[in-house]
């Protein structure tokens, strides 16, 4: 233990990107820095409706620790978040609640389908159940199970992480990107 | 489970024959409990007759909710009434056709049967004659079905997952 204590454990850094190195400096393009601030600093908002978001809870807890990954800061406010995660059953009435979340919040922004009812609509089959997300939503990232481990839950926001690393500047302003949007009916 | 409570059972049945006469169409103890169907025309005195009368005193509406019968294309309305002091349960059942199906409200003797109508109506399309404000309380307001009518699918129709063979649809 006393040997532990005294040794210090170098704190966890990213790999930097691609780029030219020198005495003193580091260069790289502009667009890859701004990637590896993004993923490094993801900001959360948890839409948990039912059992996927208790197992998001295990993740943000300290056995997983999903902070570990730079997704520290939840944020409760869709306007100062960049990653919308759907845990859980959305019933058609909470439909419209979370079309609105999704408007709500700033580009760019990210959505992740926890679970086999946020995908899917899993077992729920029937009238009152959405038959998953996509349908009013676009989804980046779809974690399957039935809730999902904690380990599923990490591996779809690393998964984010590379998407939102790897992301051009432009990709927002591109014309794919507004057929996407109209497809959903947005703008 | 319940007692049975065969005096109280047959003063109940007295008194509504004696009040309502052919009204009363059928009583008998089904599960424990007395079951009295009652001509729907008729429905809303018989409430309050059971709420009003002193030696029954049905103060509690417990619960009320739809019923569909396919085979007779009759839709109707259970109603659980409890009496605090006679420490005494019983049901009421009423009828009403399928093509217009409506039957008097209950809001007028038990206020609380306002959100139970409205459950009622969302998901039996059952028309109560005279409520404040029968509108959907649990479906999306969109919804044009009734979803626990018999003849409606089990499964969302939208979905496009799954293999009809397999599933059985």
């Amino acid at each position: 233990m006393s040997e532990n204590r005294n040794t210090r454990i170098p704190p966890t850094v990213t790999e930097p990107p691609e780029g030219i190195s020198g005495q003193g400096f580091f260069a790289t393009s502009f667009e890859k820095a701004v990637g590896l601030a993004r993923k490094n600093s993801l900001w959360p908002l948890p839409f948990a409706t039912s059992c996927c978001g208790i197992e998001f809870m295990a993740t943000m807890g300290a056995n997983y620790d999903l902070a570990r990954f730079g997704s520290e800061r939840l944020s409760f406010s869709p306007r100062q978040s960049d990653l919308l995660m759907v845990m859980g059953t959305v019933a058609k009435k909470m439909g419209p609640v979370l079309r609105e979340i999704y408007i709500q919040m700033a580009e760019p922004k990210w959505v992740i389908a926890v679970g086999a009812c946020a995908a899917s609509g899993g077992i729920f089959d029937t009238y009152s159940v959405l038959q998953g997300i996509d349908r009013i939503i676009p989804v980046d990232v779809y974690v399957p199970g039935c809730p999902p481990r904690p380990e599923q839950i990490i591996d779809g926001i690393i998964k984010i992480q590379e998407l939102a690393g790897n992301e051009s500047l432009r990709r927002r302003n591109s014309q794919g990107y507004e057929d996407l949007m109209k497809k959903y009916n947005m703008e | 489970m319940f007692q049975i409570n065969q005096e109280r059972n047959q003063l109940v049945v007295t008194k509504l024959i004696e009040h309502f006469g052919y009204a009363i169409v059928r009583n008998e103890v089904i599960s424990d409990m007395l079951c009295i169907s009652v001509d729907k025309e008729v429905i809303s005195d018989v409430l309050l007759f059971l709420r009003d009368e002193n030696e029954l005193k049905f103060n509690f509406l417990t619960t009320l909710c739809g019923m569909h019968y396919p085979d007779i294309q009759e839709l109707g309305v259970v109603y659980h009434l409890h009496s605090f002091e006679n420490n005494h349960r019983i049901r009421i059942k009423t009828t009403t056709d399928l093509d217009n199906p409506t039957i008097p409200t209950a809001t007028s003797v038990w206020p609380t049967a306002n959100w139970m109508e409205r459950e009622t109506y969302d998901f039996y399309g059952i028309i109560f004659e005279g409520h404040p404000n029968l509108v959907r309380i649990l479906n999306m307001d969109e919804m044009t079905d009734f979803p626990m009518r018999k003849d409606f699918p089990l499964e969302d129709q939208t979905r496009e997952d799954k293999d009809d063979s397999m599933f059985g649809r």
